[in-house]
């Protein structure tokens, strides 16, 4: 495929595809609501995924999986019915339709539904030339190879190398009893490098890990600027973990690096200012608009229209276009993240934040790109400042309970801080804190800002998503390290 | 032309994959149907119906050092669809390395395919709404049972049905069906402004089998009304206890370790640790992919292979990894028919029903015995490494001094080396709860870091 974005592109790509046309979206719609509901919608998927990986030096298997389905809601006050089939027919889509109704008891009247003929406008993020499913697979394989061929030049200690390359093409349509029509087509790439050393005795191997990716063409990928310093990376990451001392455990000052460590935004605060939490009352942010939630000059957004990105996107999984959302404005509590369910109970517009897995999926009110602006600090002074503590410039996961507010995340490269000094490296620790007053113990906001390198993704209800997040170099007073240093 | 199902799908696949220029190739067809329900309070929060079907197809060709491969699913199961897949699967795998462990098993495939318990057909009949009704009593169970016990993530229930058809150009063709269901409750409780959530869940093969929803209800109400007023406790060295719930997870970490895929890429911290005790002698760990009713259980793997019983830990001496065909090829052993397969993935080593063999202490006596340490309710976090075998997770839970609990605590972490842990468990519980295919009794290890204050 290579055509470009022109705009109704995702509705061309149905209508060849299924022959689905205005006619029987409408018609499904009507099935949908001949209930006394609030609101119906389709959601139509269509997506390829190839992944190349090598291991022992060798590219040992070739994937490609072709996803495709439909879901059909239907919404009745707090009520939602879904049903989703791999079929893309008419028959299948009456069928889930008059399914997904179910949920309202009180027959309607089946008001004849109008689906325009041309999707709405929105952003064009992401356009690209090629699907990057359709490049050739001989040119991953090359570049596998020579990302193993480098890593193991690099260090003697290096035994083995993992190294994949994951590409998905995606187009999806929404169509909604409110007449929203919309499309997208989303590419995604994705190269991975993981690399296992041992040290002279063979007895103490450290791993490490590396990611890029976003929204754009695969040939990107295959510029060696760009995978170079990746597989250096994970290999200077692997080595460092060797020489690594045990962790201390108690309560210290934190340096948290720029770029990925912003997955402290995401955790501590983010999935709490979700709005189905908020709505039921069960987040640990709920009714908190408007209070101080963060210490002054702390500013957080979610963004989902930073081009090529990996957590954005055009519109969201139920068309709303997405935007830049402010989460908390100078230490203040300003806005939650809403899908169109929750933003329609709670009285507010939806903020392009309903996002889904696949078809197969029911929307939720999620994250997209979550990062905290710059700040005014030198990054070294910041350093410099701390007595005692940790710096923690890459982190592994994270999780959080949205009740209790309680979050953790775990460093894979950390180095203890004595009198200013960035010290010896420490084994992998686990940070923990609570997510309603951490962002108050943050004393130092660098002019650092940066952007992850693109390889996050969240978990939500067993939904996965990709998303980014970014973070200036922070200083955060007092949190609990877990280590096994008494 | 109409979508295919059953063997007609598998068989199509498998064929096309070969006159496609392949040597050799198997297929997998996946056909699920499922119900997901959710109750919050006595209002219906989403009911989703679903019918899936994907379909795995496996090509292997011939080269002069080995087997070149390529595996492809789709959704789409129109005969052209899948006769266009099969021509890309054997292009890909053209353009893959050679690879000698690479391919089907050569001999060994199941013949007997015994019943598991995996589906009672009575099952079938069941309603949405009689499902709705288990979630319905639950979350009333869970909120009558204690004022302070306010709102809830709501009761959720599942029962899906599922087929599994698998053939390969070695001639063999089976298929078998199973069902799952499952309740699952998420109570919240309040106190003084502080709000704290916990689960119960019951899940299993058979309706019949499942505990009673106004009993899970209270189950989970009960122990999040017991974190509530929790808080930090000084940094310390102490005995920590693991509940079943949180148990489970050491065994599914050991599980990655015994992994036959993390051993051959050297990436276990137990890889070159077979025959040797790596555990307290209280340990012995089993997998069993034929336990009747079993969540993880299956008449043969994902490659064909009689499922079997494998003892991986006898009294803390590690007997056996855990196998499929490729791993045991590259570690010079046989398959030991753990191969778990999705149709859109490759088979990869995994457990099937695992679980540590109970001791003969009660919970409540474990706890009496300790003196001063923690009682682990809920842990979060990706804090552990394979490679290395460092542990360091969140954790929640309950303190104990003289044998009892005296509050519940939060925003601590545990931390230590799994190999250490293993070796220092010190009690196990005779209260073996199956929540999953993994499985574990009450632990207690003897000695780690709890950090907080």
């Amino acid at each position: 495929m290579s055509d470009r974005t022109g705009s109704d592109r995702p509705l061309a790509f149905f209508r060849d595809r299924f022959g689905l046309d205005e006619r029987n979206l409408a018609s499904t719609l009507g099935t949908a609501l001949e209930r006394r509901v609030d609101a119906a919608d389709l959601f139509f998927e269509h997506t390829t995924r190839d992944q190349v990986a090598l291991e022992e030096g060798i590219v040992k298997q070739g994937d490609r999986h072709v996803e495709q389905g439909v879901g059909v809601r239907v919404q009745a006050g707090e009520r939602q019915g879904y049903a989703h089939s791999d079929e893309i027919t008419v028959e299948s889509l009456r069928v889930a339709a008059a399914t997904a109704r179910a949920i309202s008891a009180r027959a309607g009247s089946a008001e004849p539904v109008a689906v325009r003929g041309t999707l709405a406008p929105c952003h064009d993020l992401y356009p690209v030339e090629h699907a990057p499913t359709d490049a050739p697979v001989e040119r991953k394989v090359d570049l596998l190879g020579e990302m193993d061929a480098f890593a193991r030049s690099l260090d003697p200690r290096v035994r083995q190398v993992m190294a994949s390359v994951v590409s998905e093409h995606r187009h999806v349509l929404v169509v909604a009893s409110d007449g929203t029509l919309a499309g997208d087509v989303r590419p995604l790439v994705r190269l991975n490098v993981q690399v296992i050393v041992a040290d002279a005795s063979g007895r103490r191997r450290e791993i490490g890990y590396q990611g890029l990716g976003g929204r754009y063409e695969l040939e990107r990928l295959l510029e060696p600027e760009r995978w170079r310093p990746l597989v250096a990376e994970a290999v200077r990451v692997a080595t460092l973990n060797l020489e690594a001392e045990p962790c201390p455990a108690g309560t210290l000052d934190v340096v948290l690096g720029p770029g990925w460590p912003g997955i402290l935004l995401h955790e501590a605060i983010g999935h709490g200012l979700e709005g189905d939490f908020n709505r039921k009352k069960t987040s640990a942010f709920s009714g908190r608009l408007g209070q101080r939630v963060a210490a002054q000059g702390v500013t957080v957004v979610d963004d989902g229209t930073l081009p090529e990105r990996r957590g954005s996107l055009n519109v969201d999984d139920e068309g709303t276009p997405t935007r830049r959302n402010v989460l908390i404005e100078n230490g203040v509590l300003v806005g939650y993240m809403q899908d169109r369910l929750n933003a329609r109970l709670t009285g507010v517009p939806p903020t392009g934040n309903g996002r889904r897995e696949s078809y197969a999926h029911l929307p939720l009110p999620r994250m997209t790109n979550t990062f905290m602006l710059a700040g005014r600090d030198e990054p070294t002074e910041i350093l410099r400042s701390v007595k005692r503590g940790i710096y923690a410039v890459s982190f592994g996961g994270g999780q959080v309970d949205i009740t209790s507010g309680k979050f953790v995340f775990t460093a894979s490269e950390a180095y203890r801080i004595e009198d200013g000094r960035v010290g010896a490296p420490l084994k992998r620790a686990t940070l923990i804190g609570n997510g309603p007053d951490v962002l108050l113990r943050v004393s130092r906001i660098g002019h650092d800002l940066r952007l992850d390198d693109g390889v996050g993704t969240c978990g939500k209800d067993g939904q996965l998503v990709p998303v980014g997040v970014g973070l200036p170099t922070l200083r955060i007073d007092g949190l609990t390290v877990g280590g096994t240093e008494g | 032309m109409s979508a295919l199902t059953g063997e007609a799908a598998v068989r199509r696949a498998l064929e096309r994959v070969l006159t496609s220029g392949a040597d050799s190739a198997d297929a997998l067809l996946v056909e699920d149907d499922s119900v997901e329900a959710r109750m919050r309070g006595d209002e219906i929060d989403f009911v989703k119906q679903a019918r899936e079907r994907t379909l795995g197809m496996r090509a292997f060709v011939r080269g002069p050092r080995g087997l070149r491969s390529a595996i492809t699913s789709t959704s789409d199961l129109a005969p052209e669809a899948i006769d266009a897949l099969a021509g890309e699967t054997v292009a890909l795998a053209r353009a893959t390395a050679e690879d000698a462990a690479a391919g089907l098993p050569e001999d060994g495939f199941a013949r007997d395919l015994p019943d598991l318990e995996l589906l009672d057909s009575e099952d079938r009949r069941v309603s949405v709404e009689a499902r709705l009704e288990d979630a319905r009593r639950a979350e009333a169970a869970a909120r009558a049972s204690d004022p302070r016990i306010v709102n809830s993530e709501g009761s959720q229930v599942e029962s899906a049905f599922s087929r599994v058809t698998y053939a390969n150009s070695a001639g063999f063709l089976a298929g078998y069906e199973a069902a799952s269901h499952a309740l699952f409750c998420e109570p919240v409780a309040e106190q003084n402004g502080a709000m704290q959530r916990d689960w119960w869940l019951t899940a299993g093969r058979r309706l019949a089998g499942l505990e009673d929803p106004a009993a899970v209800g209270r189950r989970a109400a009960e122990l999040a009304v017991r974190r509530l007023g929790a808080r930090r406790v000084p940094t310390a060295e102490v005995p920590v206890i693991f509940e079943p719930r949180t148990a489970r997870s050491l065994l599914g970490h050991l599980a990655a370790c015994v992994n036959g895929g993390a051993v051959y890429r050297q990436s276990s911290f137990l890889g070159d640790r077979l025959g040797e005790i790596v555990a307290s002698e209280r340990l012995t760990v089993v997998d069993d992919g034929r336990r009747p009713g079993g969540l993880g259980s299956r008449p043969f793997d994902g490659e064909g292979q009689p499922t079997r019983r494998t003892q991986v830990l006898e009294r803390g001496r590690l007997s056996s990894w855990l196998l499929d065909t490729y791993s045991a090829r590259k570690l010079g052993l046989r398959s030991t028919g753990n191969a778990l397969r999705g149709p859109g993935g490759a088979p990869t080593p995994g457990p099937s029903n695992l679980w540590i063999e109970p001791g003969d202490a009660s919970a409540e006596q474990i706890l009496a015995e300790t003196e001063r340490g923690l009682l682990v309710t809920e842990l979060i976090g990706m804090g552990f490494d394979p490679v290395s075998g460092d542990y360091s997770r969140g954790a929640a839970g309950l303190w104990i001094e003289d044998g009892r609990i005296v509050h519940a605590v939060e925003e601590i972490t545990i931390a230590g080396h799994l190999g250490e842990m293993l070796a220092a468990i010190d009690r196990v519980g005779n209260d073996l709860a199956w929540f999953g295919p993994i499985a574990a009794p009450t632990l207690r290890v003897a000695r780690m870091t709890v950090a907080g204050e």
